[in-house]
């Protein structure tokens, strides 16, 4: 990752910005497996199957590679093998590839589950078509021998079943009594018990009817109903896990005259580390030796570097962008300001209200009813025909109709196939609450650096340059790697201008670059080094002739389009940003945005949200930096890009896979159809309800009736889901 | 009606194989990576005489 080509990937992939989590981890790093995991993001087919694994087994002691399409990853088994090898090995082919830290991806668990989901839907699948297949028979006439001996054979593969399958409904149903509470689960699992042991009743008794198919039906479609709920959940995880594991956070310091390559987390108070150009800082500390310029885009908003000297002091998470610095740590690990921003923003999540979903809302207010509604079926008809029996079989049979199939089913297909539609447009949606609360905004707050704006300054005024002075900045902006230079460079080399020969080209640590054109010294640098006054960046000509470069943020693609998209959804876009006044209200006047703040700090951001809230407004905000986390947590819901911090990642809802800002809008109109979708489905079964409960109570529900409604109402409910797509 | 008494053991064991069958692809990870295995099938590089 340390020859990443561009700031871009430099800043999203930095060895050393995740000071907190790293230090959670090193538990963890001692077990570290033998295996490489790297990411992909470009595979999509056979040719790159091949292509991936046929360079990587030509690697000399890989002895494994296999590439998981699904996931866009390849697991190598390699001994004395670098993950740097692999990696100029793939990009030599022309496959993009980035070293994954495999101690942060914990695949092998999460698989686990889904299996055992699997295993258990496969066992309720056969059971449940073998026992329809007898229940036919029964249901067209079958003889009163015939009829038990089906029966008997139901039971003998409904027990097993029930006892295998239903264990996730059952272990759930206990914790919510054990916490006193009635989960969505307790009618379930009731429904299910209730319906197993009367009709092992009704058997031994030579009943007419036996419900075992309903109870094993209920179990097939929740449990359905559940995997898709883990798999969706799962899938945002996985790559959430993947965004973390991207970077392996590493440090380089002098540690008894040698220069050592430690993980973040051994750093010590003292230490003198190494920061080289492009580098983040994983600690707060002081420079002792070396000039150069930070970028601080990430921590305050400011889009423009800042240049440092000796005695600076600088804060964990700036990006060092010119000269190498040697920096005596002050402050490391919990007590970095990095760490400290992370306290800052856990109590801000665990500050906000809980968000009760549509599904937790209905089952508050259904589950009682259908309880009240058995009760009272069961008491009603034991005092109307002295019948223990009957009672209990139509308390059982009102249970398998309103049991909530639509709570347990519609929701997570809904929430599956909106998340599956967002992940195509590039969005990850890390919680499937996230959607509803996506769905109820009314105000979007935008942060300017990095989210509206690359954070990469684009030169603003070139039309004062003539041909000549534009050639010689053109040769002395391309001999810098400084990305205003090299912005610059761009500029210019898009107008047309044809570089100037220079001579004795070199840049000046911290200050700029100075070269000898006809005779004369140029420069390219700042205001005092230049010898003009003022701030920002200066040409020099000789002989005190300056010139002035302007910058200003370029737009991040897609900006214009989603604020424009937003507002014609009829959200009030606003701005709020840790930058100066006038970058601020220039870029706020480019997208049409009148509502805006600058020079915010990250309380201000985070109170201005507070507002929004106690003012009956529901917020979306969308923000890549440090100084956005604690506003990001506190919003009703948040968006951060991929380039964002780690910190700012995991205080978001939903992180935004690509470049482009345009997705952002479709995400609202996406989880408005969801809401509207998942609000259907519930009009679905209670309409389903409405039929059959009525029949249930009056006792006129046959197993028949129970299966058909149970089913016919789970089927359009996932079908209705599925028109999601 | 006594073919009742081979037709049902024999469609339940015949579904009881392909549960069988369907425990031993999870076990063996086959669903792992659906999306991959759907492009597998068109790769042009085979083995003749794979090791497993």
């Amino acid at each position: 990752m340390t020859s990443a080509p561009d700031i871009e990937s430099r800043i999203s992939a930095c060895p050393a910005c995740i000071a907190a989590p790293a230090a959670q981890d090193i538990a963890r790093r001692g077990m570290a497996s033998p295996d490489l995991m790297l990411s992909l993001p470009q595979v999509h087919c056979a040719a790159c199957i091949t292509d991936v694994e046929t360079a990587l087994l030509g690697v000399e002691g890989v002895r494994d590679a296999r590439v998981n399409l699904t996931l866009k990853r390849v697991a190598v088994r390699a001994e004395g093998v670098t993950p740097d090898i692999l990696v100029g090995v793939l990009g030599a082919i022309g496959v993009e590839a980035h070293e994954l830290d495999p101690d942060q991806l914990q695949g092998t668990e999460a698989d686990r589950q889904g299996r055992d989901y699997l295993m258990r839907i496969g066992v309720a699948g056969f059971a449940m078509m073998n026992i329809m297949l007898l229940s036919v028979a029964v249901w067209s006439g079958a003889g009163e021998a015939t009829r038990d001996m089906f029966h008997w054979i139901s039971a003998a593969i409904a027990f097993p079943t029930v006892i295998f399958a239903g264990q996730p409904f059952f272990a759930s149903a206990y914790r919510a009594l054990r916490g006193r509470r009635l989960g969505m689960d307790v009618p379930i699992s009731l429904a299910i018990l209730l319906a197993s042991g009367m009709s092992l009743y009704e058997t031994i008794h030579s009943g007419r009817h036996a419900y075992y198919d309903a109870a094993v039906m209920l179990i097939f479609f929740l449990l359905v109903g559940r995997y898709l709920d883990y798999r969706s959940r799962a899938a945002a995880r996985s790559a959430a896990e993947e965004l973390a594991a991207l970077e392996v956070p590493r440090a380089f310091v002098w540690r008894d005259g040698a220069e050592v390559e430690l993980p973040v987390a051994d750093l010590r108070v003292g230490d003198h580390l190494h920061l080289r150009a492009g580098g983040r800082l994983a600690a707060d500390g002081m420079i002792i030796e070396g000039r150069s310029e930070m970028d601080r885009s990430l921590l305050t908003g400011e889009s423009l570097p800042v240049s440092v000297g000796p005695g600076a002091v600088l804060a964990s998470g700036e990006v060092n962008l010119t000269g190498p610095l040697t920096v005596r740590l002050t402050a490391v690990g919990r007590d970095s300001s990095l760490h400290r921003m992370a306290q800052l923003v856990a109590a801000a999540e665990s500050a906000r209200t809980k968000y009760t979903t549509l599904a937790e809302r209905a089952t508050r207010a259904y589950t009682p009813l259908v309880h009240l509604l058995a009760l009272s079926a069961f008491g009603g008809w034991l005092w109307a025909s002295r019948d223990l029996r009957l009672a209990l079989n139509i308390a059982a049979s009102v249970l398998i109709i309103t049991c909530p199939c639509a709570l347990g089913l519609a929701v997570p297909a809904v929430v599956t196939a909106a998340s599956g539609r967002l992940f195509r447009q590039g969005l990850l949606v890390k919680d499937g609450s996230a959607l509803e609360r996506l769905a109820e905004i009314d105000t979007v707050v935008f942060d300017k650096t990095g989210t509206l704006t690359t954070g990469l300054p684009e030169p603003a005024d070139l039309e004062g340059l003539g041909e000549a002075a534009g050639g010689v900045a053109l040769a002395l902006a391309a001999g810098s790697s400084h990305p205003l230079s090299q912005a610059l460079a761009r500029a210019l080399a898009a107008r047309g201008t044809m570089p100037a020969a220079l001579d004795d080209l070199r840049e000046v640590s911290g200050c700029g670059v100075e070269a000898r054109y006809r005779g004369r010294i140029v420069r390219l640098g700042r205001a005092d080094w230049v010898g003009a006054e003022g701030e920002g960046t200066w040409l020099c000509l000789g002989e005190g002739r300056v010139h002035r470069v302007r910058y200003r943020d370029r737009l991040r693609e897609g900006a214009a389009e989603a604020v424009v998209a937003l507002q014609d959804l009829g959200l009030s876009v606003r701005l709020l940003s840790g930058d100066t006044v006038p970058a601020v209200a220039a870029l706020a006047e480019r997208l049409g945005i009148a509502d805006w703040q600058a020079a915010a700090r990250p309380e201000d951001k985070a109170r201005i949200l507070a507002d929004l809230a106690s003012g009956g407004h529901s917020a979306l905000m969308v923000g890549d930096g440090l100084n956005d986390t604690i506003a990001l947590a506190q919003a009703h819901v948040s968006i951060s890009p991929a380039s964002a911090l780690d910190a700012a990642r995991t205080a978001s809802d939903i992180v935004l896979l690509g470049r482009s800002l345009a997705p952002v809008a479709q995400a609202v109109v996406t989880a408005r159809n969801a809401r509207a979708r998942i609000k259907q489905n519930f009009v679905i079964s209670i309409g389903y309800n409405l039929v059959a409960v009525p029949l249930a109570l009056c006792g006129l529900a046959t197993p028949l009736a129970a299966a058909l409604a149970m089913s016919a109402s789970s089927i359009t409910v996932s079908l209705n889901s599925l028109r999601m797509k | 009606m006594s073919i009742l008494g081979f037709l049902i053991p024999i469609s339940l064991v015949l579904g009881g194989v392909g549960l069988l069958a369907f425990f031993w692809a999870l076990k063996s990870r086959q669903f792992d990576d659906p999306k991959g295995d759907a492009e597998r099938i068109l790769s042009n590089a085979w083995d003749d005489h794979p090791k497993r």
